[in-house]
């Protein structure tokens, strides 16, 4: 992909793409779901010593290292425990849940330029039975004047959610729906939290929290986390296991532009745009996705926004099972974060290693998307009147 | 449900932002306008975020605006966490920044985006009122 920048006075021309120069060849899913004797660092440990040994990488063998900061001082703390002493390159990017998708699409550029070779990506997280604290500290900028109304992350998806209802038609079925297909895959997940079925009625009969969003609506809460190795292709064809390719990467924030906000899209329509074009391909080519999958209402503008569906088309493409295997677009198939795992309110690397599993043929099989070469997994943090959107498309090596 | 037993926390006042919180004390509804393209601001700041011109001006914006997304939140959190419901809402102000707030006052269920609403200062300490908003009703 070559851009152009037009500054003021001159043209700048580069390429920059990313294509198949990064390769991520370890994964990792922490299987707990409720870890109440775990600390959040000894969570990173153990995902990072996972994520290796699925690589056939050892601990000594990384030189780059990315987490979102939020446990210690900056990545610093976390190289200490984990033990990593030969960093070259770092980065804690926060940006919610979709941290772990923005350090992945890092990672590939700092290997793919040389400032590192071996990147590990970790999430670890202990949320279960504690008390979710302010998540802002007072003197951020937006925080006098959202807090004290009783601002909430569920609140804001409710508000979004009705918008979209009444814009487009979009009903509490379709809503529903993105749980079922969750709900259906969950079943086959045995570290999955929550892995019964459960069908349109029963998440039309369960209590509202936030009109029109109901308590099935609603992500579960869990500890735990996982990690990933990016490296090149070089390290990665001396390497025993299989290797996916990071095709096209991008992200994007949206805010509230000064007061202007517009709650029925995110900021998917700028990510995903990016990553499709590094990727030289389209969402008719993806086989199988992971959306990011806070609350029902998320998918289904994700979708729409990464250009699967039309707008406001969310709702009618999700219908009759679509979102299932076999149906039209399989998305989710470890059950997500509406049923399987969503650490630390955060989903964006649990998001990845489903699609690498998928890549790889290692999903559960019955869920295992036949043939499966190319996918999507994305990332939305922060809230849905600001947030962070990343998405990356994956390939096969072979494929 | 009226509104007025809600929690009000106080915000942070901090000088760029105290003429709007000033405003509020006195039951008026100060913006910040910018000098340059006349774009009015939220949240307030002391310079435009649209065209980059750091001088803006303070005008008394009219209070009145509508509903743009309403929500009834069950679940709170921090200063909300025992409120067993309140209304969460986004308001189009007829100024042009879109606010977010509570609908006070109100029957919750009986709400419609694009209802008319009238400004409502609720005090919460001693340097600022909360803008909340409540239905104009219509005869």
């Amino acid at each position: 992909m070559t851009i152009n920048v037009q500054l003021s006075q001159c043209v700048l021309e580069y390429d920059v793409s990313l294509n198949a120069k990064a390769v991520i060849v370890g994964a990792y899913e922490h299987p707990g779901r409720d870890l109440p004797d775990r600390s959040a660092q000894q969570i990173h440990a153990e995902v990072a010593l996972g994520a290796l040994a699925d690589a056939g990488l050892n601990l000594q063998d990384v030189d780059g290292f990315f987490c979102t900061g939020q446990l210690g001082f900056g990545a610093i703390s976390l190289a200490e425990y984990i033990g990593l002493k030969h960093l070259r390159y770092t980065d804690s990017t926060f940006t919610g849940g979709s941290s772990y998708l923005c350090h992945v699409g890092h990672a590939a550029l700092a290997v793919a330029s040389g400032k590192c070779r071996i990147a590990l990506v970790t999430q670890g997280a202990r949320v279960r039975g504690i008390v979710r604290g302010a998540k802002l500290a007072p003197d951020t900028p937006e925080y006098p004047f959202e807090a004290p109304y009783g601002e909430t992350n569920l609140g804001i998806y409710a508000l979004a959610a009705r918008r979209h209802m009444y814009e487009y038609g979009t009903t509490a079925r379709q809503l529903a729906e993105v749980k079922v297909a969750a709900s259906y895959h969950a079943q086959f997940n045995p570290n999955a939290l929550l892995r019964k079925p459960v069908t349109i009625e029963e998440v039309l009969a369960s209590p509202f929290v936030a009109d029109p969003l109901r308590r099935l609506d609603c992500c579960v809460v869990t500890d735990g986390g996982g990690a990933v190795i990016v490296t090149t292709p070089e390290i990665a064809a001396g390497l025993k296991r299989q290797g996916v390719e990071i095709r096209g990467h991008g992200e994007a924030i949206k805010h509230t532009m000064s007061g202007r906000l517009d709650m029925t899209y995110t900021a998917a329509v700028w990510s995903g745009p990016a990553a499709f074009e590094e990727a030289m391909v389209t969402p008719a080519d993806i086989d199988y996705a992971s959306i990011y999958d806070s609350f029902t209402i998320t998918v289904l503008m994700t979708l729409e926004d990464l250009g699967f569906c039309k707008k406001g088309q969310g709702g009618a493409f999700s219908a009759d099972g679509a979102l299932r295997i076999g149906g039209r677009l399989p998305i989710n198939t470890d059950g997500g974060g509406l049923c399987n795992n969503h650490p630390g309110y955060q989903g964006g690397m649990i998001k990845i290693i489903e699609a690498v599993r998928q890549l790889r043929g290692e999903a559960h099989p019955e869920v295992q998307v036949k043939n499966c070469r190319l996918a999507l997994a994305h990332g939305t943090g922060g809230g849905i009147s600001r947030l962070c959107s990343a998405t990356l498309i994956l390939g096969r090596g072979d494929a | 449900m009226s509104g007025f037993e809600l929690p009000a926390p106080s915000p942070l006042v901090v000088p760029e932002t105290q003429p709007f919180w000033e405003g509020t004390k006195a039951g008026r509804l100060m913006l910040p306008r910018c000098l340059r393209c006349s774009f009015v601001i939220w949240y307030p700041r002391q310079f435009c975020p649209e065209c980059g011109h750091n001088a803006v001006e303070w005008f008394e914006a009219t209070g009145r605006g509508s509903i743009y997304s309403f929500t009834i939140v069950r679940r709170g959190e921090g200063a909300y966490r025992e409120t067993p419901s309140y209304v969460l809402a986004f308001v189009d102000l007829h100024e042009g920044p879109r606010v977010m707030t509570n609908i006070i006052d109100c029957d919750a269920t009986q709400l419609q985006i694009g209802e008319s609403v009238s400004a409502v200062f609720c005090d919460a300490g001693d340097s600022a009122a909360l803008l909340r908003f409540r239905p104009i009703l219509t005869e």
